[in-house]
């Protein structure tokens, strides 16, 4: 047995010789510091999920019907009537709200680590248009099961582009294809959710995960291995701090994605609803364009960026600034690595100011979560009694949206004015566990 | 600071944002169901599910359809014959392997009560098994309404109340009405008894939910039973793993 692979081995060896080599480069000799903790989990939970989402997608598209008349039956034939239909399905919509969670975690682990910072801004660029493309791979996917709250989530977020002067309803009536969310963009939705963006997705994780081992992983110390002293116990010239991708972090990852399958798992079998949070009440109602929902909001992973849009005003006679901002909430993380001019990458030997803001900066963003989702207007009245839930509600959104943009601007004066009292960074890693 | 002080320092923070997330997102889904009593419905209990069904098909099926379920399936996971099913559930003709699909016809129903009753399949879904269950117990007496019935839950509701023999007649006690407003219902006074008992009542009701929330997603019957088995598989080979990464990681120093 162990003669025939070695000679299917050979026989690739010597047609394709530059095949060993790259899956060294990536793998056996890709070095990774030694110090990785629990939030270096997240990127290959995130590749996980994407795989999930790939192969239950695929299962999936065999039974839906991509149809104004069809698709909502289908969703409930595949919950029913196909084997394990109801598995494949709580996989998908769950892998969807999980992808969030550790997308988010991912990039909350970039920027306490500086991760985003000389080498690597362009493996954050691409980290950022991943977690772009994702929005809108999961805006379509949202839609496909057409319930009421689909229509209504894509009628509400469609029109967002009519705010746009001079075109925006032509644009609208272009992207919908209809006047109203209908068999046309359900169509179109459905091409874009199974085909062009997956395949956009896949092309840009391998992007982000070439140009991350150009120039090798940051660790939580914010030290550069490659920089370091030379020479671990398979290289004379690599870096001390490394260790080998695999079976180092392969072996730990397995770990992560054991405790994180058994959060899933969890989900999936006993809440796969979350509670109305993955799968929402009203999306159990078939798509009416005559029953608006009695509260129209989207799922929980856009709901800070809903909430931006909310709040903030029009003015000059338009609504575009509202659009504008909730566009401007991402730009400004893709600029991230311009914004921040500090040369201490890690969170810890950096100077307090850049804690208190980045925890702040969390805080604006479950804030404006919790403002996007509705939570705010129902706990207001709740704990303040009689008061104006409305004026009360905005001024919360507005302060928090001014805390989610104060924190590149804090963190552009803090870093270029020198303000910034770091702490002596080490030379090697310290820890690991 | 020791490593171990170390290492409790950098993970008390994850830690707690994640519990105070799940603490969160729960105290809002209880805040959600609006303060309604708790239904106190298993779908696991199979004696209820079929005294459920059999309520829906004597009360409920003449207006409302269960369009996604299947006969058959019913009788499978009720642990029901096709014989039994056939005669004492299906009213309306249809073959065993057919949705239950009631025979109103809907342009006529909707001339009746403004609207054509809903398919109940995804009812509990959509609404909360609470939801449905108070709706259930909370039909009192209005003779301003078309049909001669209101509900507390879900006011001016154009449903008439079908369970009305077995629970009696509710009628409602009026608070007195702030000016300009119109008058609240104070609450419900079983004026004249039914066949059953209001504990009774309150039994039937919670099976009827109970149906309806099988109905809403049989799944749910088998997906508790089989995760276990999939966690329990999935903490042995977490703990392989971490086994295996203490073996390999044996080495780093």
């Amino acid at each position: 047995m162990a003669n025939v692979f070695t000679s299917i081995g050979d026989w690739v060896n010597e047609r394709a010789p530059g095949m060993a080599p790259m899956y060294r480069a990536h793998m056996t000799e890709y070095y990774a510091p030694k110090n990785f903790n629990l939030w270096y989990y997240f990127g290959s939970l995130a590749l996980l999920v994407l795989i999930n989402q790939i192969v239950t997608g695929i299962f999936l598209t065999m039974n839906y019907n991509p149809s104004a008349a069809g698709a909502f039956n289908s969703v409930e034939y595949i919950m029913r009537d196909v084997e394990w239909g109801w598995l494949i399905r709580y996989m998908h919509s769950t892998g969807a709200s999980l992808f969030f969670v550790v997308v988010f975690l991912h990039m909350f682990r970039g920027i306490m680590y500086g991760s985003y910072k000389k080498p690597r801004e362009l493996v954050w660029l691409l980290g950022m248009l991943i977690f772009l493309v994702l929005m809108a791979e999961a805006f379509m996917g949202y839609v496909l099961p057409w319930g009421n709250m689909s229509f209504w989530g894509a009628k509400v977020i469609i029109s967002l582009f009519g705010t746009i002067p001079y075109i925006g309803d032509t644009l609208v009536e272009w992207i919908m294809g209809d006047f109203l969310p209908a068999d046309a963009t359900l169509n179109r939705f459905f091409a874009l959710h199974v085909i062009a963006l997956p395949i956009v997705l896949l092309l840009l994780v391998v992007l982000h995960i070439a140009a991350l081992h150009e120039v090798g992983s940051n660790n939580p110390d914010g030290v550069e291995i490659k920089k370091g002293p030379k020479g671990n116990r398979w290289d004379a010239l690599k870096p001390a701090d490394g260790i080998p991708f695999h079976p180092y972090y392969t072996v730990k990852d397995l770990v992560g994605v054991g405790f994180f399958l058994m959060i899933a798992a969890f989900i999936i079998f006993f809440a796969p609803t979350f509670g109305g949070w993955f799968l929402e009440h009203d999306n159990f109602i078939p798509a009416n364009n005559l029953a608006t929902p009695s509260h129209i909001k989207p799922v929980w992973y856009f709901t800070p960026f809903y909430a931006i849009v909310r709040m903030i005003p029009s003015f000059l006679g338009s609504a575009v600034w509202g659009v504008l901002a909730m566009f401007g909430a991402i730009a400004v993380l893709f600029a991230l690595p311009w914004f921040d001019r500090g040369k201490v990458k890690s969170i810890r030997y950096r100077g307090t100011g850049f804690k208190v803001g980045l925890g702040l900066f969390v805080l604006s963003f479950f804030a404006l979560g919790a403002v996007g989702a509705g939570i705010t207007a129902e706990v207001i009245p709740v704990w303040f009694g009689d008061v104006d839930v409305t004026f009360w509600e905005n001024l919360f959104g507005r302060v928090m949206t001014l805390v989610y943009f104060g924190f590149f601007a804090f963190l552009w004066a803090y870093t270029y004015f020198g303000w910034e009292k770091t702490k002596p960074v080490p030379e090697r890693v310290t820890t690991h566990d | 600071m020791t490593k171990r002080q170390l290492l409790m320092k950098r993970y008390i923070f994850p830690v707690a944002l994640a519990l105070s997330l799940l603490v969160g997102s729960i105290s809002v889904q209880a805040s959600e169901e609006g303060g309604l009593p708790a239904a106190g419905t298993n779908v696991h209990d199979q004696a209820s599910l079929q005294r459920g069904a059999k309520l829906y098909f004597n009360y409920c099926v003449g207006c409302h359809s269960l369009k996604y379920m299947r006969y058959e399936r019913i009788a499978a996971d009720l642990g029901l014959s096709e014989q039994e099913v056939m005669q004492n559930l299906n009213f309306t003709g249809a073959k065993f392997g057919e949705p239950v699909i009631s025979h109103m016809p809907e342009a006529s129903a909707a001339a009746w009560f403004g609207k054509a009753p809903p398919d109940l399949s995804l009812e509990v879904r959509a609404k909360g098994a609470d939801w449905v269950n108070a709706y259930l117990n909370s039909f009192y007496l209005d003779p301003s309404r078309p049909v001669g019935w209101n509900n507390t839950v879900f006011p001016n509701a154009s449903m008439p109340f079908p369970l009305w023999e077995l629970q009696g007649l509710q009628t409602a006690e009026m608070k007195p009405a702030k000016p300009g407003e119109d008058a609240q219902v104070e609450k419900l006074v079983l004026s004249h008894p039914g066949k059953l008992t209001p504990a009774q009542f309150q039994q039937a009701t919670r099976d009827l939910t109970s149906f309806l929330e099988y109905a809403s997603e049989p799944a749910a019957l088998e997906r508790h039973a089989y995760g276990v088995w999939v966690l329990l598989f999935l903490a042995f080979f977490t703990l392989l793993a971490y086994m295996l990464k203490k073996e390999y990681w044996k080495d780093v120093h």
